[in-house]
């Protein structure tokens, strides 16, 4: 009997979640880059002049895209190594369910990166997190199912052309502005104390994207893999 | 991936297997609509330059509107044909389909290049910036970000069959994106004039003006059919010689 497409999908999401567990290599290194980004960042700006408030919604956004990117970079990276995509072809799954997998192996790992980033950016940019904190954990998890979807999809095709770690980025920045820009004004909505109601309609546009790309990427997928 | 299925789209029968059967096919025609386009395009300059009225406020830089509107209509002609032909492929797997694609896709950008360059051009004079982050010159430079993103990635991509599969998904989801950058820039407020002519009521621009409008329209989508055709043409011939370079290299 064929497995289920969310049995499947479960199964390939822990084999990618094992390998990063075992080796935590990728986990440590994107977590560093992230919080030295953050750090990093403080310094391109006269904070005298320009409020902590003002700046991190946007630092905090730059840094989860790249990343992000990063992490995402590995996703199918790992495949290449002894061809173990071909394994994963002639195992009786699903090929949607190898991307949804791989996708939900992605958002946990860009997820758990955000869980320690934004108490990182609050605590270094001194803003006070208190009753929208639960909203922005919400908000980021909204837009790293957008980022995840797209990047998940352009990491199967760029590992398959020369230009792997050129071609992420560039293939995938386009795609992640309406993310980026609804996510970085919902945040700053939030961090500047105003209703959430005024987050609304970026919480939307975060929402439809990832409706929209989640299904368009799913359906892609198997035409990226070899016939 | 077939060389075999590139050698009929070049049309080349298997009895004949050498090139002047490809040159026969590909080979030195005479380019009458790429005659006929630039003829165009000169009718249009000399009209737009010494037939039409200077425009009372803006004085002479009101005449870059002819080219950039034509070029803007151009360049989403050249990637409307891009996107469709993105979703012919997956559906028919027709390698012509692809080189469609490939074709309309080089031309788009050299279009939308204009666009960016001509717009800088008037915008610095009439607003007095040479860029505002309006809807709808971020639209266009997301749209130059996303047909160069493509090219490239038709450039890195070794396989035959597999880049047109990859070109081919690209181009259906940067269709799929343009809505969501719009949504989003839509937020910001807008200097770009909106349609002139292109609204429910008259077009109101004076009928010289609309006239000139009209006959660099025609002449600049006439150019851009004339260049994917020439395009498309170097990618027909493009694939027979690789056909028989393939076919060369097997015996």
């Amino acid at each position: 009997m064929r497995p289920t497409l969310l049995s499947s999908t479960w199964v390939i999401a822990r084999k990618d979640l094992a390998i990063e567990f075992r080796t935590r290599t990728a986990f440590l290194a994107v977590l560093v880059f992230a919080v030295l980004g953050v750090a990093v960042f403080y310094f391109a700006w006269d904070a005298t002049a320009v409020a902590a408030l003002d700046l991190a919604p946007g630092v905090l956004w730059v840094i989860f895209t790249f990343s992000g990117l990063l992490s995402l970079q590995r996703s199918f990276g790992v495949e290449q190594a002894e061809r173990a995509m071909d394994g994963l072809l002639l195992s009786p799954i699903d090929r949607e369910a190898i991307f949804l997998g791989k996708a939900l192996a992605n958002l946990l790992f860009v997820a758990g990166i955000q869980l320690v980033t934004i108490p990182a950016v609050a605590l270094l940019y001194n803003l006070s997190l208190g009753r929208p904190l639960l909203i922005l954990f919400g908000v980021a998890l909204l837009a790293a199912v957008g980022l995840v979807a797209i990047g998940t999809l352009f990491s199967a095709m760029a590992s398959n052309t020369r230009l792997a770690e050129l071609l992420l980025p560039m293939l995938s920045l386009p795609f992640f502005v309406p993310v980026v820009y609804g996510a970085a004004q919902a945040t700053s909505t939030l961090l500047a104390g105003r209703p959430s109601q005024e987050a609304w309609p970026f919480l939307k546009l975060l929402i439809a994207f990832d409706l929209v790309f989640l299904v368009a990427c799913t359906l892609a997928f198997p035409y990226t893999l070899e016939e | 991936m077939s060389s075999a299925s590139f050698d009929d789209a070049a049309g080349r029968s298997p009895e004949a297997p050498n090139a002047p059967v490809a040159l026969s096919i590909t080979g030195r025609r005479f380019d009458w609509l790429l005659v006929a386009a630039v003829a165009c395009m000169a009718v249009a300059f000399v009209r737009a330059i010494f037939f039409t009225p200077i425009e009372a406020l803006q004085g002479a830089a009101q005449k870059i509107y002819y080219v950039h509107v034509s070029a803007a209509v151009s360049a989403y002609l050249a990637l409307g044909i891009v996107a469709l032909m993105s979703i012919v492929y997956l559906w028919l797997r027709d390698e012509r389909a692809d080189r469609l694609a490939e074709s309309a896709g080089e031309v788009g950008l050299v279009f939308l290049t204009v666009v960016l360059t001509t717009g800088p051009l008037w915008g610095k004079p009439i607003w007095g910036a040479w860029w505002t982050w309006d809807a709808r010159l971020t639209l266009t430079l997301f749209l130059w970000f996303l047909t160069a993103g493509y090219l490239v990635l038709r450039g890195a991509v070794d396989d035959a069959a597999m880049r047109a599969r990859y070109s081919a998904v690209l181009g259906i989801l940067a269709a799929l994106l343009i809505p969501f950058i719009h949504l989003s820039v839509y937020f910001f407020n807008t200097l770009h004039p909106m349609p002139i002519v292109l609204k429910p009521d008259r077009p109101s621009l004076p009928n010289e003006m609309l006239v000139t409008l009209l006959v660099f329209f025609g002449a600049c989508t006439v150019l851009c059919l004339a260049l994917i055709r020439l395009r498309y043409r170097y990618a027909v011939a493009r694939d027979a010689l690789r056909g028989l370079e393939s076919e060369g290299g097997d015996r």
